[in-house]
């Protein structure tokens, strides 16, 4: 049981045996999309005909590359736009509501924040059903009342943006207030003693010391947009963001440039997570 | 010292002038803005749009017909209840499958493997979803990965289909739900006193006893936490069956979805969104009643 406490060899194995077999399942399937990126087969399946980099730079039908897909190369486009428009947007009012739930008393606190938690307990596809109905609600009433149509809340890049927002904000919020919560006022008020205002003291003291949190909840911010599928699917327009693409593919059966394109978002994506662990490490707790 | 304290204490009165409740009341608009505009109207919104029905050209009246419909509606019903049954199966699996996981990073394991097998727990949630489900579709399909390791190995003689099953789809949904099971129990189990399971042993306990008595009553809160949100993802996705289930076998989220998209029937579409919202609501607050927990302990 533990290491402490002597067991017979072959419990000992065969626990480690299990505990390999789980990390066997857990490596599986992202090996294997990452591996058949070069598969030389124009459908991404068994038999293994060698090696190819055609799925990443092919230029002829049907063998085109992702660097030469261009309405892969759109939609990654789009991905980004979103993500850091969301990013950006989610890391500002979290900061806000972080200051705000561990630093100000205010009347039905507690209500507020049991609401601000809510994203996490709705279901995507409801958060994004739920802003399409209210955006249709909203466009046919100032139709109504004014006689013009907001066209920007019909389906499309800002109302994935507004979703994805309505989520994400309530992670920036958690991690951003867990770093102000360690922070020692003791520090601000030095600064007051010294002759700062109080906008001077949290732009030198406090905003830096919630900086390495900021970094993070924004890198985990733009990772969650970037791979966003349920809330983005009810909400998206004509321009798709690169999970509709690649969903659509995905049903009517594709070509391998779909593994390159996945092998490039998990080294991507990869990379980002190391970063934001670094960026965290003296935070305990995990990424969430 | 003196001087000090009473800068602090001015400071301290400051923060009850009115000067200062404006600071606050500007620090809450983004708040107010966001938790309004986006969660609570569009909400109150789907809830009333459920509780209309359409006479013609925007022209609503107030009912229950969406409601009468699915509880009429065998399908509709069935497909709720399977989502909900399957959900529990896989939260179940998870647990099963993760618990040993858990145990074995935060008590056999030490140092640096220690913080390395807990890494790779996380890789999977750095990956998305699509990828990942991705990748079970070229390990499980007719002419993926297993099925030609099954042929070439003599087992099987044909091609063999893995794929659009309920079995694949368990596979896809414990895959994508195992993080964030074995993450809380991991930050469960390091609590727990290897001293304690030690005193276990010395008064004669054996595994099963000791496992029992002492190491899951003391992961309780972690499991609680774990199974909540496996619970929830696993009802609210959509992506997994889609892509890995059977064409029989709806999941509700795929009914949703047809009642919006497909079929252009908001109405029904929003009473069905509102019943999985409620029974999500619901497991979640039993969950957090049974485990003794708020909704504000498990997040963190």
């Amino acid at each position: 049981m533990i290491p402490s406490i002597p067991q017979s060899k072959f419990s000992t194995r065969l626990y480690a045996a299990y505990v390999t077999l789980f990390f066997l399942y857990l490596a599986a399937p992202l090996i294997v999309v990452g591996v058949f990126a070069f598969n030389d087969s124009l459908f991404p399946s068994m038999p293994w005909n060698g090696v190819t980099f055609d799925w990443f730079l092919g230029t002829e039908s049907p063998r085109v590359g992702v660097f030469h897909d261009s309405q892969l190369l759109e939609s990654i486009g789009y991905s980004a736009f979103i993500a850091i428009c969301v990013t950006l947007m989610a890391v500002a009012v979290g900061t806000c509501n972080a200051f705000l739930f561990e630093r100000h008393s205010f009347p039905f606190k507690n209500i507020l924040y049991i609401v601000a938690l809510m994203p996490l307990v709705v279901p995507g596809v409801i958060l994004g059903i739920s802003m399409l109905v209210f955006a249709n609600s909203l466009v046919n009433g100032i139709e109504d009342l004014f006689g013009f149509e907001l066209d920007i809340l019909r389906p499309g890049l800002f109302l994935v943006i507004l979703g994805q927002f309505a989520f994400v904000t309530t992670i920036t919020t958690l991690v951003i207030s867990a770093r102000l919560r360690k922070f020692d006022t003791s520090l601000e008020e030095a600064a007051l003693n010294l002759g700062a205002t109080k906008w001077e003291a949290v732009q030198t003291i406090t905003l830096p010391f919630l900086k390495p949190a900021m970094i993070g909840a924004g890198i985990v911010c733009f990772l969650m947009s970037f791979e966003n599928f349920n809330t983005t699917l009810m909400l998206v327009g004509s321009d798709s963001p690169l999970t509709i693409t690649m969903f659509d593919r995905l049903k009517q059966g594709s070509t391998p440039a779909l593994n390159a394109a996945s092998l490039m978002l998990m080294v991507v994506s990869g990379g980002l997570a190391l970063i934001s662990v670094f960026v965290q490490r003296d935070r305990t707790a995990s990424p969430e | 010292m003196s001087s000090v304290s009473t800068l602090s204490g001015t400071a301290e009165q400051e923060r009850k002038v009115p000067v200062i409740k404006l600071g606050t009341f500007l620090l809450m608009l983004p708040l107010l803005l966001w938790l309004f505009l986006l969660i609570i109207l569009p909400h109150v919104d789907l809830l009333m749009v459920s509780l209309r029905e359409k006479l013609g050209y925007r022209e609503y009246a107030f009912s229950f017909q969406n409601y009468i419909e699915f509880f009429t509606e065998p399908l509709y019903w069935n497909t709720f209840v399977r989502t909900a049954v399957m959900s529990i199966i896989a939260t179940v699996i998870t647990l099963v499958v993760g618990f040993p996981i858990s145990y074995y990073i935060a008590k056999v394991l030490k140092g640096k493997k220690r913080s390395l097998l807990f890494m790779m727990c996380l890789i999977p949630f750095w990956v998305s979803e699509l990828v990942r489900t991705f990748g079970w579709m070229i390990l499980l399909r007719e002419s993926g990965v297993i099925s030609s390791f099954l042929q070439w190995a003599g087992v099987v003689d044909g091609p063999v289909e893995m794929l659009y099953n309920d079995a694949s789809l368990m596979v896809g949904l414990v895959y994508t739900s195992m993080l964030f099971m074995v993450v809380p129990l991991v930050s469960v189990l390091d609590t727990l006193d290897d001293s304690l399971i030690e005193a276990g042993y010395d008064l004669g306990g054996n595994t099963f006893n000791i496992l029992r008595e002492i190491v899951i009553p003391h992961a309780m809160p972690g499991i609680a936490s774990g199974c909540i949100v496996v619970f929830m993802l696993t009802l609210g996705n959509y992506l997994t069956p889609t892509l890995l289930g059977g064409k029989d076998g709806l999941w509700f989220t795929e009914q949703i979805y047809n009642q919006f998209i497909t079929r252009f029937n908001w109405e029904s579409g929003s009473a069905f969104g509102f019943l999985l919202l409620i029974l999500s609501s619901a497991i979640v607050f039993v969950g957090l009643k049974l485990s003794r927990q708020t909704l504000a302990d498990t997040v963190k």
